[in-house]
């Protein structure tokens, strides 16, 4: 039988009518396209994908039980690696991962890896009596801090092997940047919890409203009978631009706009508690993720144009590639070889007490070109001089990054942090201090969900030898 | 959930809750605050630690009803439970060498001011207390402040009660007289801050503010409290939760906190008035069933 040569495709909300809602993007494979797209898969014997994927998820494997029809056997070949999977099977940057390496692609489209991991995670879940056990206890007890991507994987890797954690989170849902971050539309909410519930039939505790730097301290942690710390707190306060402006009623950092509308509901129309602005011109800066997820979100809220202002062009623009697409579907502006120089506010001259005084009322920018490469490798941006113009908008979302949160570092002696904040660990994710772990954001500075997840795993490894031969 | 174990009404819209919350009552220290949700859908809201009680493991807040969350909170009666309440938050009034303090309180800003006091009096400074209020019928804690201070004054803008006038005018006069405080710290409304502020600027007397701004998470991720400081070293940015709240009066752009402090003043007066007929409607149903 000849192989198709291009990926089954995600059947998904047309972009027109998910413009204007919050329901999921991808809808996800049917068992038949499911079936065909495993197909595909060639079962190579050197399995170039096991490496582009930072848990180790034994792909092909997985999905010889999908051609066999035998899918919660699939389910559990990606769950003995991977804590998330219904939560990596719709976020992860494939493309540059697993499917990248994928021996089908240097002839065809590579098989959809993430597109069946997904299917595999949603059936599993679906299935109501399919809970895990607690593995046998083995004594020892382990704290985590924050209940992000990298927290949630330590965890697992360490309840399956018998540990009694505990989660620290500081905010009242757990889920760390998978509740608060990234929107409903891309990945539900209720998958989260659904994740998290998984962790919990483990024998997994979680401690809402515990902030670890001001709660309890990591030392505390300690004399509390933990043997192990692992800390995945994640990226931290936002950055912002420190130009004019910044400050005026509308601008949000990405951070705050994403957590009002995902964590609090603001996006909701029954009167939610927690407010946020809908509707107008939005400009959003950046372009990684957290971008795309803002502006999608703007448009959601109802907004009647979106930017996108980038200041380099869209081939070093970081996000996944998909998310750019879907931006583009849905009528996203996109901006490039822009950078903004100032907010622009409203202000009354002949009244001081207009309610609109400052409020939003533009974004000036400057037009660049691309120079000569910088210490990134990417061609530096370079402004063309005398290029400024306004953008006419009401709010602004700067989404250009994250420095990390200072609490922990503050609050634990001996925690050593590089000097953008970042706690300093070694390849198995020890920190300066015995017993203290770390990875996930907190280590790196803001990287992808996957990325922290790979972390949360490797510390786990580290934990477990550290305590099997204490 | 954080059950309310003593509810005290100060006055028709200030209230005081007492909540179950062992592991904030151990570590929370003056000039700290905490994170509130009252229900599942609520909104998180910081309020100041108005006191502790670790051996009962309890944290005392004290709230005026302004919007729907504090109306909402008002509702909740002794046994009753809040879905969330998180802390201690911010970092904690710094007293350390401090032997003389005039500390100066406006409105409900003299819930957070109280335990200040307290904790300058228990290590022994002297304190001078300014506290004011729009009206009689507005004035809290006169009592309390008045056990921790070497001397009290208390203002109402109308003159209904006590000495008539703003806060600022008993300040000027003890500056003015040749009162040196190691540290004026003042707690209220942004506009009173910003203009005690100037009166100490007069003098050249230390200052430190208390600042309140509309926070989220409220640990330092969204970023949404940030304010602007006029340092020596130019413009730099902060973060009430993590940074503060308590600043140098001289470095805060107090005028860009007023606008950012406006930001949602339209919709939560709508959702005010939204959870007001709520609460009407029910009480209605109940009474006629």
């Amino acid at each position: 039988m000849a192989i198709d040569p291009k990926k089954h495709e995600m059947p998904s909300q047309d972009p027109q009518v998910r413009a204007h809602n919050f329901n999921e993007v991808a809808l996800g494979y049917e068992e038949a396209t499911a079936l065909a797209e495993a197909a595909r898969c060639l079962n190579c014997k050197n399995q170039p994908c096991v490496a582009g994927c930072p848990v180790n998820v034994h792909i092909p494997e997985f999905i010889a039980k999908i051609k066999e029809g035998d899918f919660e056997a699939a389910y559990q070949i990606i769950a003995s690696t991977s804590s998330l999977p219904a939560v990596c099977g719709r976020v992860c940057p494939q493309e540059t991962q697993c499917e990248q390496l994928c021996t089908l692609g240097k002839k065809f489209e590579p098989v959809g890896i993430g597109r069946l991991e997904r299917f595999v995670a949603d059936w599993h879940n679906d299935q109501e009596a399919l809970k895990a056990n607690p593995p046998q206890s083995n004594g020892h007890k382990v704290a985590i801090v924050g209940s992000g991507p990298a927290g949630l994987t330590c965890a697992g890797d360490l309840a399956r092997k018998g540990y009694k954690v505990t989660i620290f989170e500081a905010l009242h849902t757990p889920g760390g940047v998978l509740v608060y971050g990234i929107p409903e539309f891309r990945l539900p909410k209720a998958i989260v919890a659904r994740e998290v519930e998984g962790l919990k039939d483990l024998g997994v505790d979680v401690e809402t409203n515990v902030v670890i730097g001001k709660t309890l301290t990591i030392d505390e942690i300690f004399d509390m009978g933990y043997e192990a710390v692992f800390v995945g707190s994640g990226a931290g306060l936002p950055s912002f631009m420190h130009i004019p402006g910044e400050s005026l009623r509308g601008v949000y950092s990405a951070n705050e706009y994403l957590t009002r509308s995902n964590l609090m509901k603001a996006f909701r129309d029954d009167n939610p508690d927690t407010p946020i602005m809908k509707g107008g011109k939005v400009a959003v800066v950046g372009g990684g993720n957290v971008a795309m997820d803002a502006a999608r979100t703007a448009l959601r809220l109802g907004a009647e144009h979106v930017y996108i202002v980038y200041r380099r062009s869209m081939e070093e623009l970081p996000a996944r590639a998909e998310e750019v697409e879907h931006a583009k579907e849905e009528g996203i502006d996109f901006r490039l070889l822009n950078n903004p120089v100032e907010v622009l506010g409203y202000q009354n001259p002949d009244d001081p007490r207009d309610p609109k005084n400052g409020t939003v009322r533009g974004l000036r920018c400057i037009k660049m070109e691309l120079g000569e490469p910088d210490a990134s490798g990417r061609r530096r941006p370079v402004p063309i001089e005398g290029s400024e113009f306004d953008l006419d908008v009401d709010a602004v979302v700067i989404a250009i990054g994250t420095s990390p949160n200072p609490l922990i570092k503050n609050t634990t002696e001996g925690l050593e942090v590089n000097k953008k904040g970042g706690i300093v660990v070694d390849e198995g994710g020890l920190t300066s201090r015995e017993g203290i772990y770390a990875g996930g954001d907190a280590v790196t500075g803001a990287a992808t969900v996957i990325s922290a997840m790979g972390a949360g795993k490797v510390a786990a490894a580290s934990i477990d030898e550290y305590l099997q031969n204490k | 959930m954080y059950k309310v174990v003593r509810r005290r009404s100060l006055k028709p819209t200030v209230t005081q809750i007492e909540v179950e919350a062992p592991l904030v009552a151990r570590k929370a220290k003056p000039g700290q605050f905490i994170i509130l949700r009252v229900d599942e859908e609520g909104e998180r809201i910081p309020l100041t630690v108005a006191g502790t009680n670790p051996d009962e493991g309890t944290v005392m807040v004290i709230f005026q009803v302004v919007g729907a969350t504090t109306e909402k909170l008002n509702r909740k009666m002794e046994g009753d439970y809040l879905q969330d309440f998180v802390g201690p938050l911010g970092n904690p009034t710094e007293t350390e060498g401090i032997k003389k303090v005039c500390i100066v309180g406006g409105g409900v800003g003299c819930a957070i001011a109280w335990p200040v006091a307290q904790e300058f009096h228990r290590i022994g400074a002297e304190v001078t207390s300014i506290i004011g209020f729009r009206s009689q019928d507005l004035v809290i804690l006169e009592d309390e402040f008045d056990a921790c201070s070497d001397r009290l004054i208390v203002m109402t803008d109308d003159g209904s009660y006590k000495r008539e006038g703003n806060v600022t005018v008993p300040l000027r006069e003890l500056l003015e007289a040749g009162e040196k405080f190691d540290m004026i710290i003042t707690i209220g409304p942004l506009i009173m801050m910003k203009f005690v502020t100037l009166t100490a600027k007069d003098f050249n007397a230390p200052i430190t503010v208390s600042m309140s701004p509309i926070m989220v998470d409220g640990t330092g991720m969204c970023g949404c409290c940030r304010l602007t400081l006029h340092t020596e070293d130019g413009d730099v940015t902060k973060f009430a939760c993590v940074d503060g709240p308590d600043f140098n009066g001289y470095e805060v752009d107090f005028d860009e906190a007023i606008a950012r402090g406006r930001t949602y003043f339209d919709y939560e007066r709508k959702q005010h008035d939204h959870v007001c007929n709520l609460i009407k409607q029910a009480d209605e149903l109940k009474a006629n069933a």
